[in-house]
Order: structure tokens, then sequence, then C-alpha cells
């Protein structure tokens, strides 16, 4: 018999709420059969059931524990984390708590050596970063959870076993109330780093792990710096090793240190070394005042992926399919891109109106990503932990470097996470048109945003479903274009495909708001410029705002065949 | 001041290759592979003048 802890866990500044285990129906006799559960109330867990809800499919989160996570953990949002927030629905509360920052400095020797701005344009509305603890993550998405309508979380219920065959996935599940059978179409395993379901399904991730311990320690205390990133690259007190700093809501404080070499995780955590420890690094910052510790834990890096995160009817997001080191904020980010990515397809192949195998774009895009990840996250780990004494004596011949020559300073930035672009996917089409335009997003790569007016943005107005950005200019509507919106409105009946039309015109009409959903002004023509659009192009996005087709001049044809490739109904071109 | 010829994504090859030929040189064969390889690029500069430069650069901040 599962007994979850009932005592909310420690934190001097997070109340946390013991959320109340329900009997499910299954213990008493109901056999009704989910269409998808999802496994772990985590960020990931609980975006990919927000997402699902968007296009009207139900789900079961089950999670073993009855409170949010202990720990600040994830810390960092990305903006693409919060455009996909946005998607969903729930950006509201993160801007209201997060703080929000583009600029990391490094120092060496006491010296400021390298400054990071992370790249932010006047169109985006959010800032690349945005701190935010984890509890509150996990609160946020719980509450939007709630209000869905839609999705059931049973707190409580940990997984035993996991069985499947061609229809269907069986769970055994434990409670409080002792165990019981839950059957599902589909099984997003969204369960994190030590995944259940991944070892139930003895299931071995490849790549590779990295010597080196590092600390994570949050503190209380008032410290009167900007949010930023503090970067410190061998400081007297942890020679060789680094130290970073980032601000969070409520006066906390992260701290992350590599550890010396040989020292275990109940060393570093044993509380007069690490409070010692504390202390100089207050010291580092110029900064001796009171503090008190919330929260530390000892973690380690790497690189390592499922090679498929499709099996049979398990489908696995997040931590859950890959463990990537946090140089680059590349865990939580990483998972949120995951569960946009299967969500929609998830959701038509529920549907169906999409054949099942729509989901194997979902491994091969959500796989690609994450070696791209992991090769670039490993340099990025190399630099930070040395993995061998050939990686350190090169990063401290760069760091000694940086005190006065300025050619290998870009060694100390390692790169944040960022969309990924599928310009391989399936799910692309018209290639050649797409190579022909000047600019503007390409195939695979997310739309981007603009600016339309004070506090207004391009995404403000997106919905849920395909969307089809036609690009009308001075002289407004053509015949072929007003032919291509009529077909992707025809589609949307025909296919049961969600489907947002919208026009981007320098003077907006009746006749417009009569074929498309949206009709946005674009006197100055920044939009049409951002998609290197001249008047009768169009540019048309999957659900996820990954771009799959465009051209210079719509067709209503064009559009046909291009939503049907996206939806895997017909194949699409061989590359 | 060193002129940046490489990228980003060449310094960062270059970086990792001189990383694992140090590995693969092996224990204290090290700073003889540094000072024959060090030979080696000074001769493909064909500049005393460019090795001088990257001598007196190295020779800063070393302790």
């Amino acid at each position: 018999m599962h007994t979850p802890d009932t005592r909310p866990r420690a934190s001097i500044f997070y109340d946390y709420t013991i959320h109340p285990y329900r009997r499910p129906p299954e213990m008493d006799g109901t056999t009704g059969r989910q269409p998808v559960v999802i496994v772990g109330a985590g960020p990931i867990g609980m975006v990919t059931a927000l997402d699902l809800a968007r296009f009207g499919v139900p789900s079961v989160i089950l999670e073993q524990e009855l409170q949010v996570s202990h720990g600040s953990r994830a810390i960092v949002l990305t903006r693409r984390s919060m455009e996909i927030l946005q998607q969903v629905g729930v950006a509201g509360p993160f801007l209201e708590k997060g703080l929000q920052w583009s600029r990391g400095r490094s120092f060496y020797r006491g010296r400021e050596v390298y400054q990071m701005v992370m790249p932010h344009d006047e169109d985006d509305r959010f800032l690349p970063g945005l701190n935010i603890q984890q509890q509150y993550i996990e609160e946020y998405l719980v509450d939007a959870v709630g209000r869905s309508g839609l999705i059931e979380l049973r707190w409580g219920s940990k997984v035993l076993a996991v069985s499947q065959d061609a229809d269907g996935v069986t769970l055994r599940v434990d409670t409080p109330d002792g165990e019981y059978d839950l059957t599902a179409d589909w099984v997003v395993a969204a369960d994190g780093g030590r995944s259940t379901v991944r070892k139930l399904m003895d299931l071995r991730m490849e790549g590779r792990s990295y010597p080196g311990n590092f600390v994570i320690a949050d503190i209380k205390a008032t410290l009167d710096l900007p949010t930023e990133r503090l970067c410190f690259f061998d400081p007297d007190w942890n020679p060789g090793n680094n130290v970073l700093v980032h601000r969070q809501p409520d006066d906390l404080w992260r701290i992350d240190f590599r550890l010396p070499d040989g020292e275990t995780a109940e060393q570093a955590l044993e509380p007069a070394l690490l409070s010692s420890r504390i202390e100089l690094v207050l010291g580092m910052i110029g900064k001796r005042v009171p503090w008190q510790l919330d929260w530390a834990t000892v973690y380690s890096a790497n690189t390592l992926t499922l090679p498929d995160y499709v099996h049979g009817r398990v489908l696995f997001t997040g931590d859950a399919a890959h463990l990537l080191p946090i140089f680059g904020v590349r865990g939580a980010n990483t998972g949120f891109q995951d569960g946009n990515d299967l969500a929609w397809k998830l959701a038509f192949v529920v549907k169906g109106i999409s054949p099942r195998t729509l989901l194997d774009s979902y491994s091969s895009e959500r796989v690609q990503a994450a070696r791209e990840i992991c090769e670039e996250g490993g340099k990025s780990t190399r630099f930070m932990s040395p993995p061998t004494p050939g990686y350190r004596i090169m990063r401290d011949a760069v760091l000694s470097f940086t005190l006065s020559e300025d050619f290998c300073k870009d060694l100390l930035h390692w790169r944040t996470s960022r969309p990924h672009t599928y310009a391989h996917s399936p799910l692309n089409s018209f290639a050649e048109e797409d190579r022909a335009f000047g600019g503007g997003p390409a195939c695979g790569e997310p739309l981007r945003n603009v600016k339309l007016g004070p506090g207004d943005y391009l995404f403000d107005h997106f919905g849920t479903g395909f969307h089809l950005l036609a690009f009308a200019g001075a002289e407004g509507l053509d015949d072929a274009m007003r032919a291509a919106l009529r077909q992707a409105g025809a589609l949307g009946v025909q296919l049961g495909v969600p489907m947002v039309r919208v026009v981007l015109a320098a003077s907006p009409t009746p006749e417009m708001a009569s074929l498309a959903e949206v009709v946005l002004a674009d006197p100055d023509g920044r939009a049409a410029a951002k998609y290197a659009a001249a008047p009768g192009a169009a540019c048309l996005a999957r659900p996820d705002t990954h771009v799959c087709a465009r051209w210079r001049t719509v067709t209503a044809d064009g559009v046909a065949h291009a939503v049907r490739v996206a939806m895997g109904t017909v194949p699409g071109e061989t590359k | 001041m060193i002129a940046k010829t490489l990228t980003t994504a060449q310094l960062e090859e270059t970086y990792d290759m001189i990383a694992e030929a140090i590995d693969t040189a092996g224990d204290g064969r090290a700073v003889l592979f540094l000072a024959k390889l060090a030979l080696a690029l000074g001769t493909m500069t064909g500049d005393p003048a460019k090795v001088r430069a990257a001598i007196d650069a190295s020779l800063r901040d070393l302790g």
C-alpha cells in the first residue's frame, strides 16, 4: 500500500499545500478506459495535459506525492517556455511572480572577464530568461489543471507496473486504499529523471555521464543585486571550480558550485561545511549579510537520451526521455518543447483525424533535438566541469587569456536553450518555395513574434490549431489568397482540424474578417518584413507554431496539400 | 591583441582537439607535446613576429 508523506515539505519561504487523495472510481467497479494517462504531475506532465485539453482531449495525471516538488529546481524559464505557457493560457501568474533577465556576467580572479547578453528583439514579448522557483511553476500549473475541466489529477497514485498490447496500456497503480488497474489508449511518461515507467519498461538511455558533482543551495537573504546570472571561475576558496549565482523571487538566491574532486554528496551537504562555503560565496560577491538555508541538493551532468520516445503506446517526455546538462537551462525548457510537440499530434491521433504514424515524427524531431543539445551541452559541460587533465589545462589556459585577450572569450558562454528547428521534419513541404524566401522563419523554425502596438504582439492573437498567416499588403486580398483562405477554412471543416486563419494587411477590410478568424493591421509592413513576405505570401504553422510550409504566392491547392502532409495523412517530400 | 580568426565553432573544435591530444600524450609528456605543437604552429605562421606576440600574450597572467 502506497503511503505518501502527508506532512508539508520543509521550506522557509514556501507553504506547501497537501492535496487530497481521492479514491478512484476504478476501485469501486467502474471499468472505463482513459484516452490518455500522464504519469507525473511535474511541469512537463501538466503542460502536456493542458496542451491536450486545448484540443478537447481529456487526460488523467497520476502523481505519487500529495504536494508539489521539493526545492526551486528548474528556476530559469526561457522565452520559448513562456511562449508555450502563453499558448496554453497560463503565462499570467508566471509574469507576475517571476523575475525576467537577459544578462550574465563572468568573473575570474576578481575581474569581470565576460558579459553574456542573451539576444532580445523588440518584437519579443518575453525577455530571454525568467527566474521562478519550481514550486510556483507547479502550483500555477496545478491551478490551471484544476480549472480546465478536462484533466483529473490523481494525487498519491504510484505506478507499480506497465503492460501493453496492440490496443492499449494497463497501469497497475498503488494508492493509500491499495492497488487498481487503470487502462489507457495512450500513456505519457513525464515522471522525471528517475522515471519509474522507463525503469519498468527496462529502457536504456544513450550518451555519457560526466564526472564532478555540483551543489545547489537556495538561501534567503536580502542582497541588493539585479537579476542576472553571475559566474565566478576558479575562486580562491574553491580552486579550479566555479560558482553560479541566480536571483529568485521572494529574496531567494540560488548558489551553485562544483565540488572539489573526490568529495562526496554527503560530505558536501554536511551543514557546517555547506554553511562555511555559503559564507565564502557571500564574501566573494561582497555581501556578508545574514542568510537562512532553504534547500540544498547535489547533481552531476549527463548528456543522455532514449534513442526513441515512442514505445508502442507509451510516449516519453522531459527528463523521463533525456537527461541534459543544466548549463544553458536545458532541463524543463527542453521538456516544455517536447510536450508542445507531442500534445497536438497525440490529440490528432486520439481524435482519429491523423494516423498513428504522426507520433513517429514526435520521436524523430525531439530525439534529434535532444542529440543536438547533448552535443552542445557537452561542450559547455567540458568547460564547466573538465572531465580529464587535458580539458582542465585547456580551460585554465582560456581563463588566463581572458585577463588580457578577447579572442577566446566566447568559450566562456554556454549556449542557452532555444527552440529547435525541425528542418528535416517529414511534416514540412514545399521545400523549394521555402528556400526561395529571402529571410523570415524557414520550414521547421517557430513563428516569430511581432510587436503590433504597445503591449500588443502577434502571438497574443493566436488560437489553437494550425495557423495560416496570410500577408495581404497594401493592395488587399487577391483572388489566389481569397481561394487559399477559403480552402483553409474548408479543410478545418472537412478534416476536423482546428485552423486559425490570420490575415495581416495594411488596411483591414470587412471581407477579410469574413475569410479569417483574425485580421490584424500591419500598416508599416513590420510583420511582413519579419516574415520576408511580399503581398500574396503566406506561412503555414503547425499547432506548436513551427512553420511547415510557406509560399511567396499562396494557392488553395498548396495549403490543402501542406495541411495533409503536416497531419501525416499524405507523405511529404522525400529528402 | 590576438586577432580572432576562427569562428566560435572552429575555436571549440580546436579546444577539444588539443584537450584530447594532451590526454593522449599522457602523464608527464604534456609539456613536450605542447612545445612541439607550438613549434609546428609557429612554423606554419611563417612569421617570427607573430610567434613573439603569441609568446608575450601567453606569458601574461600565469600565476
